[in-house]
C-alpha cells in the first residue's frame, strides 16, 4: 500500500516514473526519504522521480531482466538472502521433476516448446511427483492432466493431491534453489554491463543497497508501473522482482512487497470484477472449450487441491447463483453451461482483427479511445469503419466517435466518409460527481464515491446504460423458445431503480444494491461477513468472492470515512480493502515460523498464543486461529492442508514460487530476450525474442514491425566501433 | 455613506495610517475584493468522492451550490493523498463542468457525413435491437467440435475508469448474452 512506503529502508523504482505520474502517492516515498530511506531510481530516462532518488541507475529499456537478473544472482551467489524466510516460506526447497530442462540446455527455450503452435506444454515444468495447479494465469492449460487424475482417482482421495518433495538443506541439485542458481549463473555484473549499459559501480551500489537493507530488520520496497509491463516479456519483469524480493525476504513486511502503480480510478476493480475476456469475477477463469465439461472438471481443473484456491466450487457456484438465481439448481450444474467458452485469447488485439475480416460486427465503447489509446491506431479506425455498429460512450466526442468524418485516414483520402457504412451512436456519459458507486485503488482498496449532482441532459451512467439495455433486451426476448436465450432470461436482473419521471425518463438504479449483490448473501438474504461463509451447496450468492465483506451487516464498508488522522498508519477504517480488509498481502510472512515478528523494528501481525489468535497492526492475511505449531494431515485438502508456516495462502503449496511451475505461457522461470523491434541481438541466448510472443496471426500490412536480425532497414546509426578504411 | 468612511476607504489613507506602509497588500484591496468568499465557504453541500483519473485514489471533496458542481478540492481525512490532489486531480471540475461536455446523443446513420440528434428512448431501442441480431449473426453453439455457446458478433471494450458495480453489471449481461470479446485498459 502506498502509505506503508514510509517504512521502507530503501525504495527501488523500475519502470515508473512515479513522482510526475503518481505524485500524490509519491509523498510516502519522500516521507521514507525523509526517515533516512535510500531512494533508487532505474530508468532509461532521467526523470523528475531521478531528480529527487539518492541514485539513478540508467538501462537500456527493454534490459531490466538481465538487470533483475544479475541482483538474483548476486544475491544467490553471496549468500545474502534471508535464509529462514527462503526455507521456510518459499519454494526454494521444493524439488523439480526430471522432465524439466532450463534455458541453459536448450539456447535458451525451456522445455515443452511447440514450435508449430509457438506455444509450451507445462508438465515437463512440475514439481517431482506431482503436478500443481497455479493461483493465478493460464491455469487451463493443466486441464487434462487435472481432469485425467480426477477420474483415475475417483473415490481414492485423488492421485494428483500430492506433497512435493524436498531437500531443507537446499542442495538437491533439482531442488528449486539450485535451479535458479544455475539459470541465473550467467547473469553476471559484466553480462549487466554489456546488456544494459549500466556501469559496474552503480550496479555494485544496487546490491549494496538492497542487501543491506533486507533481512530482520530492514525492509526494501520496489515499484513499478507500465514501463516493467509493456513488453513481450513484462509478466516475466514480474516475476523476477517477484523472486528477488521473495529471496530478501521482503513479501508480506512493512515497508516491503512489491507495488504495481496502476493508472486508472478503478482499473484494479475492472481486473478484480473484470470486464475482461479470460476472467469472471474474483480471478475465477472463464472456461476454455473442452468435451464434455461440467462445473465438477472445471473446479478440479482451474482449482488447487490446497489452500484457499481448493475452495473454487464455493466461489464458483456462489457467483453463478448471483448471476442466475433461483434458475441456478444442483440439478441443473448451477447454469454453468449458461458460461461462454473461450477458444483461445479473444483479447481487443484478436477482436480488431476480427473486424477487419468482417467477423465482429458490433462494439462497444465506455470511456475508452483505441483510435489514440490502443496499439496501432489505423487498425483500429480501419476496424470501426468495418463495423456494422458501433456505440461510442464518453464525456466528449472522443477521436473514436468521429472517426469517420476526422482522422488520419480522412486527411490521407484512404478512407472517406461517404464510403464508411459503420452506423455510430454517440451517448453522453455521467461523471463521477454525478453517479454513485465504487472505485477500487492500486493498493486494492474500495472507496465509495458520491453522487453530488444529476447528470444533465441525456447524460447518464454506465450503470443506467447496461441496466436499462438488459431490460430491453430481455423484454424483447422474453417470450422466445429459442435455447439461446435462457441464459438472458434467466439472469437475476432486478435491482431497485428510481421513480420514473417526466424530465428524464427511467430512473437510475441503485448502486449500493448492486455493491450488495456483489458481497452476496447466505440463504436468508443477510449480507455475507466474509468469503469463508461461501457454500458450494448453492445457499450463498456472491457476485466476487474477493470483495465479500465490503458490505458485511448491510454497512457499505467502502463508503467508511474514519479520518485518517484519528487512525493507525493502516486506517483500517478508510474504505475496505480486499480481501477482509487485509491492507498488506501475505502479511503472515512478517513472523517468523514460531509467529513472532522477524523484529520489533518491522512488526505487522504475530501470535497472540494466550488469545490463540492472530493479531497486530492489520488484519492477519491468515486463518485466523490456526496455531504456528500447526502441521496438516497427511490428506488434508483446503486451507486445512496448509500449516501453520505456509503464509501464502492462495498458493497451492502455501509457499512463494521462486519457480514457477504452472500458470505462465512462456516459462517458470524469467529469461531475457530482446524486445520484438529490438536491433541488437541478444546476448544472452541464441533465442532472440520470447518465443511464444503471438506475432504471426497480427500480419496485416498495415501492421508491420521495424526490421532486424541484419534485415534491410535495420541498421542503427551512428554505428560503432566508426568503419575504418 | 459618510465623509469619514469614505476617506478611509482611500488606499492612500490606509496606506498611511495603516501597517502596509508599502501600499501593496492590505491598503489597496478593493471592496470587490474583500468581498470575496471562497466557493468552497459558500457552498450549499460537500460531498465525499475520489478522483477519477489515477490509481492512486485520492480523496476528493465536491462542493456544490445551488445544484451545480463549484469546486473539486482534495480530501484532508484522506489517509492516502491527505488532502493534496496532482495538477490534473485539481482540474477535476473543467473535466466534469467544461464546454468539452456533451449531453445530447448524437446519431451517425450508416454513409452519412454529419451528425443527427436522436432521442435517448430511441437509441437505446436501437442499440437493443442490434445487440440482438450482432449476437444471432455471430453466434457459435461449437468451435472445432466441442461446445462453446457464444457470439463474436459484438464486443466491447472499456472499464477502468468505470464503477466497479458497472463493471459487474456489463460483465454480467454480456456474458449472459454470450460475449466474450470482453476487455478494457487493463490488457492495454
Amino acid at each position: 500500500m502506498q502509505q506503508d512506503l514510509q517504512h521502507a529502508d530503501c525504495i527501488v523504482i523500475e519502470g515508473s516514473n512515479m513522482a510526475e505520474c503518481h505524485p500524490v502517492g509519491f509523498q510516502w516515498v519522500m516521507e521514507a526519504k525523509a526517515r533516512g530511506a535510500t531512494v533508487i531510481h532505474i530508468d532509461p530516462r532521467y526523470t523528475r522521480t531521478s531528480a529527487v532518488a539518492d541514485l539513478h541507475v540508467p538501462l537500456r529499456a527493454g534490459s531490466d531482466i538481465v538487470l533483475l537478473g544479475g541482483l538474483i544472482s548476486y544475491v544467490l551467489s553471496s549468500g545474502k538472502f534471508f535464509r529462514d524466510y527462503v526455507v521456510n516460506y518459499t519454494n526454494a526447497a521444493t524439488i523439480i521433476g526430471e522432465e524439466f530442462t532450463d534455458t541453459e540446455d536448450l539456447d535458451g527455450l525451456f522445455s515443452g516448446f511447440d514450435a508449430d503452435s509457438r506455444s509450451y506444454d507445462p508438465r515437463s515444468w512440475t514439481y517431482e511427483g506431482t503436478e500443481v495447479q497455479a493461483a493465478s494465469g493460464e491455469r487451463d492449460a493443466e486441464y487434462d492432466v487435472r481432469t485425467a487424475a480426477r477420474g483415475e482417482a475417483h473415490g481414492s482421495g485423488g492421485a494428483h493431491v500430492g506433497t512435493p518433495r524436498t531437500d531443507q538443506a537446499l542442495e538437491h541439485p533439482r531442488c528449486v534453489f539450485q535451479v535458479l542458481k544455475r539459470h541465473f549463473a550467467r547473469y553476471t555484473p559484466e553480462m549487466v554491463e554489456q546488456a544494459c549499459g549500466i556501469p559496474r559501480a552503480a550496479f555494485d551500489r544496487v546490491c549494496a543497497a538492497i542487501t543491506a537493507n533486507s533481512g530482520r530488520d530492514r525492509t526494501t520496497a520496489f515499484v513499478y508501473s507500465v514501463g516493467w509491463t509493456q513488453h513481450t516479456v513484462g509478466v516475466q519483469y514480474i516475476r523476477a522482482a517477484s523472486i528477488l524480493q521473495a529471496l530478501l525476504g521482503n513479501i508480506g513486511r512493512p515497508g516491503g512487497g512489491i507495488l504495481a502503480l496502476r493508472g486508472h480510478a478503478s482499473i484494479q476493480g475492472s481486473t478484480d470484477i473484470p470486464t475482461l475476456f479470460d476472467l469472471l469475477p474474483g480471478y475465477i477463469p472463464m472456461p476454455h472449450a473442452h468435451t464434455n465439461q461440467d462445473l465438477d472438471s472445471f473446479v478440479a481443473a482451474e482449482g488447487t487441491d490446497k489452500g484457499f484456491w481448493a475452495n473454487m466450487r464455493a466461489y464458483t457456484v456462489s457467483l453463478l447463483k448471483a448471476y442466475w438465481g433461483d434458475a441456478a439448481t444442483a440439478g441443473n450444474d448451477f447454469c454453468f453451461d449458461h458460461l461462454p467458452r473461450l477458444t483461445g485469447s479473444h483479447s481487443t488485439y484478436e477482436t480488431v482483427m476480427a473486424q477487419l475480416a468482417g467477423d465482429c460486427e458490433g462494439y462497444f465503447l465506455l470511456g475508452e479511445n483505441p483510435a489514440v489509446g490502443s496499439a496501432n491506431g489505423k487498425l483500429q479506425r480501419l476496424g470501426m469503419a468495418n463495423l456494422k455498429w458501433l456505440v461510442v460512450r464518453d464525456f466528449s466526442l472522443i477521436e473514436s466517435a468521429v472517426f469517420w468524418k476526422d482522422g488520419p485516414e480522412i486527411d490521407s483520402g484512404e478512407l472517406r466518409t461517404r464510403d464508411i457504412g459503420t452506423e455510430v451512436f454517440f451517448m453522453p456519459a455521467a461523471a463521477h460527481t454525478e453517479k454513485s458507486g465504487s472505485f477500487t485503488n492500486t493498493q486494492r482498496m474500495l472507496q465509495w464515491h458520491h453522487a453530488a449532482v444529476e447528470p444533465a441532459g441525456d447524460a447518464r451512467s454506465e450503470l443506467w446504460f447496461s441496466y436499462w439495455l438488459g431490460r430491453l433486451i430481455r423484454s424483447k426476448i422474453a417470450d422466445s423458445t429459442d435455447e439461446m436465450d435462457r441464459p438472458v432470461l434467466d439472469l437475476t436482473w432486478d435491482y431497485p431503480v428510481e421513480k420514473w419521471s417526466e424530465e428524464r425518463g427511467p430512473g437510475e438504479p441503485s448502486a449500493e444494491a448492486v455493491l450488495a449483490e456483489i458481497n452476496g448473501w447466505d440463504a436468508d438474504g443477510k449480507p455475507l461477513p466474509a468469503y469463508t461463509e461461501l457454500k458450494e451447496d448453492g445457499s450463498t450468492a456472491c457476485g466476487c468472492w474477493i470483495y465479500c465483506g465490503v458490505y458485511a451487516d448491510g454497512i457499505n464498508q467502502a463508503a467508511r470515512r474514519k479520518p485518517g488522522s484519528e487512525q493507525s498508519w493502516i486506517a483500517p477504517e478508510w474504505g475496505w480493502a480486499w480481501p477482509a480488509n487485509r491492507r498488506i498481502l501475505y502479511n503472515r510472512a512478517s513472523a517468523d515460523p514460531e509467529g513472532r515478528p522477524w523484529s520489533d523494528r518491522k512488526a505487522l501481525v504475530w501470535w497472540d498464543a494466550d488469545e490463540g489468535k492472530w493479531t497486530g497492526h492489520d488484519v492477519p492475511d491468515f486463518v485466523p486461529d490456526k496455531a504456528p505449531g500447526y502441521r496438516p494431515p497427511r490428506d488434508a485438502t483446503g486451507p486445512a492442508a496448509h500449516a501453520g508456516t505456509d503464509p501464502f495462502i492462495m498458493q497451492a503449496d502455501g509457499k512463494a514460487w521462486l519457480y514457477a511451475p504452472a500458470g505462465l505461457v512462456d516459462g517458470p522461470l524469467p529469461a531475457h530476450y530482446e524486445p520484438q523491434e529490438s536491433p541488437l541481438p541478444n546476448p544472452l541466448y541464441p533465442q532472440q525474442r520470447n518465443p511464444v510472443r503471438q506475432a504471426r496471426k497480427f500480419a496485416h500490412p498495415d501492421n508491420r514491425f521495424q526490421p532486424s536480425d541484419g534485415a534491410y532497414g535495420a541498421q542503427v546509426f551512428p554505428t560503432w566501433p566508426p568503419p575504418t578504411g | 455613506m459618510g465623509v469619514r468612511t469614505w476617506i478611509e476607504g482611500w488606499p492612500a489613507y490606509r496606506q498611511a495610517t495603516g501597517t502596509d506602509r508599502l501600499g501593496r497588500g492590505a491598503a489597496v484591496k478593493s471592496g470587490a475584493s474583500a468581498r470575496l468568499t471562497a466557493r468552497t465557504a459558500s457552498a450549499d453541500t460537500v460531498v465525499k468522492s475520489v478522483c477519477p483519473y489515477c490509481a492512486v485514489g485520492c480523496g476528493q471533496d465536491v462542493y456544490v451550490t445551488g445544484g451545480k458542481v463549484t469546486q473539486i478540492e482534495g480530501d484532508p481525512d484522506s489517509p492516502v493523498s491527505r488532502g493534496r490532489l496532482c495538477p490534473k486531480g485539481s482540474a477535476s471540475l473543467q473535466l466534469t463542468t467544461g464546454s468539452a461536455r456533451r449531453y445530447q446523443v448524437l446519431y451517425r446513420r450508416p454513409y452519412g457525413t454529419e451528425w443527427e440528434p436522436l432521442g435517448l428512448d430511441e437509441a437505446m431501442d436501437m442499440i437493443a435491437d442490434r445487440v440482438i441480431a450482432s449476437r444471432r449473426a455471430g453466434w457459435q453453439w461449437e468451435s472445432d467440435g466441442k461446445r462453446v455457446r457464444r457470439t463474436m458478433g459484438f464486443a466491447s471494450l472499456g472499464g477502468a475508469t468505470l464503477d466497479n458495480e458497472e463493471n459487474y453489471l456489463l460483465k454480467k449481461l454480456f456474458t449472459a448474452l454470450g460475449a466474450v470479446q470482453i476487455e478494457n485498459q487493463a490488457r492495454i
